[in-house]
């Protein structure tokens, strides 16, 4: 079924009798071509992207749970593409432009709003470091627009520019950045999928690979074994879980990053806004909750909740930016499980066993990077050679000490 | 969450910095053959278990001991709490 406004009024006129539902809930087969593991967002745009771009057939996404209820729906729903690194701004720059063609690839309102992203800035230090960043966006076709005070003050009326304790000196703002509806984006990427002919099995834990004289033959599963020509994993959190199950060892810490909606407010923040001085960052809603989070707790945690200390350094900088956020009272407050690698970039690859392939280490930027790293897996896993976008993502980096690492922190993974 | 420290008693996390998996006391010899090897696998390599982990905490905001916790990544309970440097003379180290 076509979705279109036409189609509303149709059926808001016959009484809503006329959805179906947006995805099928097929019994496992006994073989496909592709199994993909893991139904969040990563794992449901490779599929799509297999069976649309690709020309794949006979493609599975197995999830425990359903689909969705990861990392998918545990962000702070930010889509931008301001890295510094040749390995990392092609690939994100060429997710930002897939998000802007979504809803009309997907036939599925995502919500997609470039809103754009602003990079406050507190010193000149800062400054130097955002202008080359700016620069190395624009030399990938990224848009980079360093803004002034006088700039900000006409945008942000509301940000204290004159005696703030770490005064505003200018920012760098993405204008193409934004934000996505994200569990819209799980929902759009799967119905997509679906309707291609893959198939979605939601309640169906892997408990181990089948794996033969160094070739994966397939997956054990709680809905029992699926053979399959290619085994491709996706399940960034958990991966280290998952690939322990194929005595793989990965570069990876699984961390907990917390994050939080405050109650519906009318508008206040037109768009997303980083503090510079400390780990902050903020935007609204369309429902007009405020949504902000900072650093990840920083020890392994596999919990989904954290713990009070980030509670307070996060409100210290909502504080120290948006005083008014403190008449404002707290709805909700969450915790997402990490893949932090180490350092700080994510893996798409190959692995050394034939047929068994590795997509993960997102840390927390794995929601922007949704379609990129769908497009790219797919590529991986249709031609076996890894997207042009993506090549820099190997897992014998860190052997090699060719590190993509955009923060310059080492192998410490809490620090990225 | 609270870490029973040894000699301080119960201390609040926050005092604590996080410094990963209490393997990393053990550092490869850097004279053995397979001295690349061992060192990526001790870099970068790590079990991230879900469930009981024992990993170092650094008192930074305190008496700048080192510990190694016992602690389960999913529930975040704390099951022992032990000197790091006792860890390490209990495996021969000599200081």
């Amino acid at each position: 079924m076509r979705y279109s406004g036409f189609r509303v009024i149709k059926e808001a006129l016959s009484g809503h009798k006329g959805w179906t539902p947006a995805w099928r809930d097929p019994e496992p087969s006994e073989h496909y071509d592709i199994v993909i593991i893991g139904g969040g967002g990563h794992g449901l745009a490779t599929a799509h992207y297999l069976a649309k771009e690709f020309g794949q057939s006979r493609i599975a996404v197995i999830e425990k749970g359903w689909i969705g209820g990861g990392n998918v729906g545990r962000n702070t729903t930010i889509v931008r593409s301001n890295y510094l690194l040749d390995g990392n701004e092609p690939f994100y720059e060429m997710s930002l432009k897939l998000w802007e063609g979504l809803e009309q690839d997907l036939n599925y309102n995502a919500m997609v709003s470039q809103r754009g992203i602003l990079n406050l800035i507190h010193s000149d230090g800062q400054r130097d470091a955002f202008t080359r960043r700016g620069n190395a966006m624009i030399l990938n076709g990224a848009d980079a627009d360093m803004l002034s005070t006088a700039d900000i003050k006409k945008r942000y009326p509301f940000l204290n520019t004159d005696d703030a304790r770490f005064p505003i000196k200018g920012g760098l703002a993405q204008h193409r950045g934004g934000t996505v509806r994200h569990d819209a984006v799980a929902w759009g990427y799967a119905r997509s999928a679906d309707s291609r002919g893959v198939d979605i099995i939601q309640n169906c834990e892997v408990t181990g690979f089948r794996i033969e004289n160094g070739v994966c033959k397939g997956v054990e599963t709680s809905r029992g074994f699926i053979s399959a020509g290619k085994v491709g994993c996706a399940v960034a959190g958990n991966s280290s879980r998952l690939m322990s199950k194929a005595n793989m060892r990965l570069p990876i810490e699984s961390h907990v990053l917390q994050a939080f909606v405050s109650e519906g407010l009318k508008p206040v923040l037109p768009g997303v806004i980083t503090f510079g001085a400390g780990h902050f960052y903020c935007s609204q809603s369309d429902k007009g909750g405020l949504v902000f989070g900072g650093d990840i707790d920083g020890y392994n945690s596999y919990a989904q909740r954290g713990n009070m200390p980030v509670v307070e350094d996060v409100c210290e900088g909502a504080m120290a930016i948006f005083p008014m956020l403190g008449r404002a009272r707290l709805l909700r407050m969450w915790g997402g499980i990490m893949d932090m690698s180490m350092d700080g970039s994510p893996i798409i690859d190959t692995t050394h066993i034939d047929g068994l392939y590795f997509n993960g280490g997102w840390c927390y930027g794995g929601f922007k990077a949704t379609p990129a790293s769908g497009m790219s897996f797919a590529h991986l896993l249709a031609k076996g050679e890894p997207h042009p976008n993506a090549a820099a993502y190997r897992f014998d980096r860190f052997e090699k000490g060719l590190m993509i690492d955009e923060k310059g922190m080492g192998n410490q993974p809490n620090l990225h | 969450m609270i870490i029973d420290h040894p000699l301080l008693g119960p201390r609040d996390s926050a005092e604590f910095t996080y410094m990963g998996d209490a393997r990393l006391i053990d550092r490869p010899d850097p004279d053995g053959a397979d001295a690349a090897a061992a060192f990526f696998d001790y870099a970068y390599l790590r079990d991230n278990p879900a469930g009981w982990h024992r990993e170092l905490w650094f008192h930074e905001a305190g008496d700048r001991s080192w510990l190694v916790v016992t602690r389960n990544t999913l529930t975040h309970e704390i099951s022992k709490v032990e000197l790091a440097r006792e860890v390490a003379r209990a495996k021969g180290r000599s200081k």
